[in-house]
């Protein structure tokens, strides 16, 4: 694929130095705090399961147990393991600090709770190791899926047990990774529900339950058509941490976890969004799950053409905190989209030349390209061909996992019939032209170079500018998608706290030692 | 002509195409069912110009066919405009010289709506269809909270900016969580401020009947298609020369 674009190698490590510098300040800020959703997400490793009957899980209360007692900062892990010598097992210990019961204390010699938390933390990491190993084994028994891009198609009933159902019908009907959008307003919740649910709106609430039913009737479904069809769930939100170690215990097998989405677009903490997101990633990591970032949502929000340098922007500080949490390239789904104005002329020009950057820019990360929503109107026949331009340029750009655009988006959640459209739409598009990506090779010099340098270009001026200023401030600011979020704003603020001197997290410890 | 019918290709010729799915597989049973549904739907003749089966057990028809009804465009019930249509200039001396102070604006997504694509089109400097949004009138002060917010939190930050209108933008409709929630807003302000010093609740979405106005509670239901200088023109004609 290499060299479409004639892109200056130099520029283009010019443009990962620069992420580098504008990101470091952000990881090391990761690296010495903490927030709830990690310590609850320690706890569910551990082994912590179930809820009170309110329907608040257990790790919650734990974790609200021990911060009230002695504060966030030394972590959960050492007050917790410190007492579970009284309790014996966890979850009992959960339930008897839920009561009152229990008084937590930072252990003056932490050797023994340090030696049991890690002992904890093993047990639950060598359950997300087997998931792993067990995902590698039933696809090489079942295999891959035959062509690229995969064909990644939403389902969203609110019902996990009518997701079910439409979520096998459509993997029989060509889907290679099925996602369960989540209900909204999930992101906000600061705990995961329980169980199977059935009440959701516009999506599907994701818990541990959820995820195993749906990964189990895909498993079923796999076998039948002799392909492994993929999973796909959000961390994202309050409780990042914990979707990535729930996704990682289930087997789901890509997660959408976006660097800067929480805090943009739903207005969390900065600081509790990047120690998040950095957790959650090395779980991933470890999980050999495929993160999906959030690029489409800046060009719904912003011009897609003015703003096409902050996807890129955003796209090489997705991946430069991608690795430094331990992804490797072929765990990095990211995302770019079809949002042009159909009315801007030489629109699908445009859109070649930038999904061609993304593709030049990161040749061995599974692109996921997403369809055009901001411009589909009602009008669902001009819809139609709308999703049929944005199949074609997938096809022609070489994309990886594409989502598979719907005509009557923003009028109804798809119906059955909307989605056998839309796979017709995909089947005749990478059937007659699946491969033209071979022959596609952009005139030299021409308009669609000239762009994709322009965009690079304007990319590495605004990654200058925020290096110089911090990304926190950038943030603020508003660089990204019209919003402003300054640091000491936003939801989720006061789950955060900067390690203490003696802070301890058996899992951060043993995957980075890893 | 006040009468009229739908329009192939021949004045009066009544004909219109529609498409849907029975959970049936597809055979000959299933075309006649699906000739039945035109035929009760009132098309007649109907021609079914498409079958196709998706999975097991249902199939999706496209039908062509004429249709008996008869549509009084006098009898029809719309929300016209009720307001001149001003440019962003005459919108702002309209305000400069009718308020002598900057028209205070909030506009939020309520509930567990996350859709802020609504709102945004219509607050965001960027706006829509080549149309700035209120952000960008010199006259207006402008606060859009995003996506989320809770009524409490809304009808206090309304409170503060000493709010002049209300706008809410409501996308997702299942369960008519937008009536609910709208709903929700007019009666949290109506407790909340006396008559005179409430702001004039807007609420918008591509969902929203605009004749539900009064049932719901707001002064103004903007539906899809709305641009900012329609809200804005609105607004001059609502505020500042309090015909509300």
């Amino acid at each position: 694929m290499a060299g479409k674009l004639d892109l200056d190698p130099r520029v283009v490590r010019k443009a990962r130095r620069l992420a580098a510098r504008a990101g470091q300040p952000v990881v090391d800020l990761a690296r010495s705090h903490t927030t709830v959703s990690v310590e609850r997400a320690v706890l569910r490793l551990a082994g912590v399961r179930g809820a009170d009957p309110d329907g608040i899980p257990w790790v919650n209360r734990l974790v609200d147990a021990v911060v009230a007692d002695v504060g966030l900062e030394h972590g959960v892990s050492l007050p917790v393991f410190d007492a579970l010598r009284d309790y014996g097992d966890i979850t009992v210990l959960a339930q008897k600090a839920a009561a009152g019961a229990v008084r937590f204390r930072v252990p003056s010699s932490s050797h023994a709770a340090r030696r049991t938390a890690v002992k904890f933390a093993r047990v639950g990491l060598a359950r997300v190791d087997r998931r792993r190993a067990e995902r590698d084994r039933l696809i090489k028994r079942w295999g891959d899926p035959s062509q690229r891009p995969w064909i990644y198609l939403i389902v969203a009933t609110g019902d996990i047990h009518e997701d079910i159902p439409q979520a096998q019908a459509a993997a029989r009907a060509g889907a290679d990774v099925i996602a369960v959008i989540r209900s909204t307003g999930q992101s906000l919740l600061d705990y995961v529900p329980e169980g199977a649910t059935r009440e959701g709106f516009a999506g599907t609430y994701a818990t541990q339950e959820n995820f195993r039913l749906m990964r189990a009737a895909l498993d079923e479904t796999s076998k039948e058509l002799g392909r492994y069809v993929r999973l796909t769930n959000y961390a994202s939100g309050l409780c990042m941490p914990e979707m990535a170690v729930m996704a990682g215990l289930e087997r789901l097998d890509m997660m959408l976890n976006d660097s800067m989405y929480g805090i943009l677009f739903r207005d969390i903490n900065p600081i509790r969004t990047f120690v998040d997101q950095r957790f959650s990633r090395q779980v991933h990591a470890r999980a050999g799950i495929i993160i999906n970032t959030g690029e489409d949502n800046y060009l719904t929000t912003a011009d897609p053409v003015e703003a096409a340098h902050t996807v890129t922007v955003s796209q090489l500080l997705n991946e430069f905190f991608a690795h430094e949490a331990g992804l490797a390239d072929p765990q990095l789904g990211i995302g770019h989209a079809f949002e042009i104005n159909p009315d801007v002329p030489e629109s699908f020009r445009l859109e070649l030349a930038h999904a061609l950057l993304a593709r030049e820019l990161f040749p061995d990360a599974p692109l996921k390209w997403m369809p055009p929503t901001k411009h589909m109107t009602g009008d669902v026949f001009r819809g139609n061909l709308l999703d049929g331009f944005f199949n074609l340029a997938g096809a022609m750009t070489g994309q990886s996992i594409l989502l598979v655009g719907m005509m009557t988006e923003a009028v109804v959640t798809p119906w059955l019939s909307d989605r056998d459209i839309a796979l017709q739409n995909v089947r005749y598009v990478l059937g007659a032209a699946g491969n033209l990506h071979e022959d596609f090779v952009p005139a030299r010099g021409g308009f669609i170079q000239r762009r994709a340098h322009q965009v690079l270009g304007e990319a590495i001026d605004l990654l200058d500018r925020i290096a110089d200023d911090t990304l926190l401030n950038a943030i603020a600011d508003g660089t990204f998608g019209i919003m402003r979020r300054p640091a000491d704003r936003g939801k989720g603020l006061d789950g955060v706290a900067a390690h203490a001197g003696d802070y301890f997290n058996p899992v951060t410890e043993l995957l980075e030692a890893s | 002509m006040t009468i009229v019918r739908p329009y192939g290709d021949t004045t009066g010729d009544g004909m219109v195409q529609l498409s849907f799915t029975l959970p049936i597989p597809y055979d000959k049973r299933a075309e006649g069912a699906a000739l039945q549904l035109a035929a009760k739907m009132g098309m007649d003749p109907a021609m079914l110009v498409h079958s196709r089966q998706m999975g097991d057990g249902f199939t999706f028809f496209v039908v062509y066919g004429r249709v008996r009804h008869l549509v009084d465009t006098e009898q029809v019930q719309v929300v016209e405009r009720d307001f001149p249509l001003l440019s962003a200039k005459e919108v702002n001396a309209a305000i400069k010289r009718g308020l002598r102070r900057r028209l205070s604006v909030v506009g939020a997504c309520i509930g567990t709506d996350a859709h802020t694509v609504g709102i945004d089109a219509i607050l965001n400097l960027k706006g829509i269809a080549g149309e700035k949004g209120l952000e960008s009138y010199r006259e207006m002060a402008v606060l859009n909270m995003g996506s989320q917010v809770s009524v409490p939190e809304l009808v206090e930050a309304a409170r503060e900016a000493r709010a002049d209108a209300v706008l809410v933008s409501q996308v997702v409709t299942q369960r008519d969580a937008h009536l609910h929630n709208t709903r929700a807003l007019s009666a949290a302000f109506r407790e909340a401020l006396p008559a005179g010093r409430r702001p004039l609740l807007i609420a918008g979405g591509p969902r929203f009947d605009e004749l539900m106005a009064g049932e719901l509670g707001v002064d103004r239901i903007f539906g899809r298609g709305t641009t900012p200088r329609e809200v804005a023109s609105y607004l001059v004609h609502a505020v500042v020369e309090g015909t509300r």
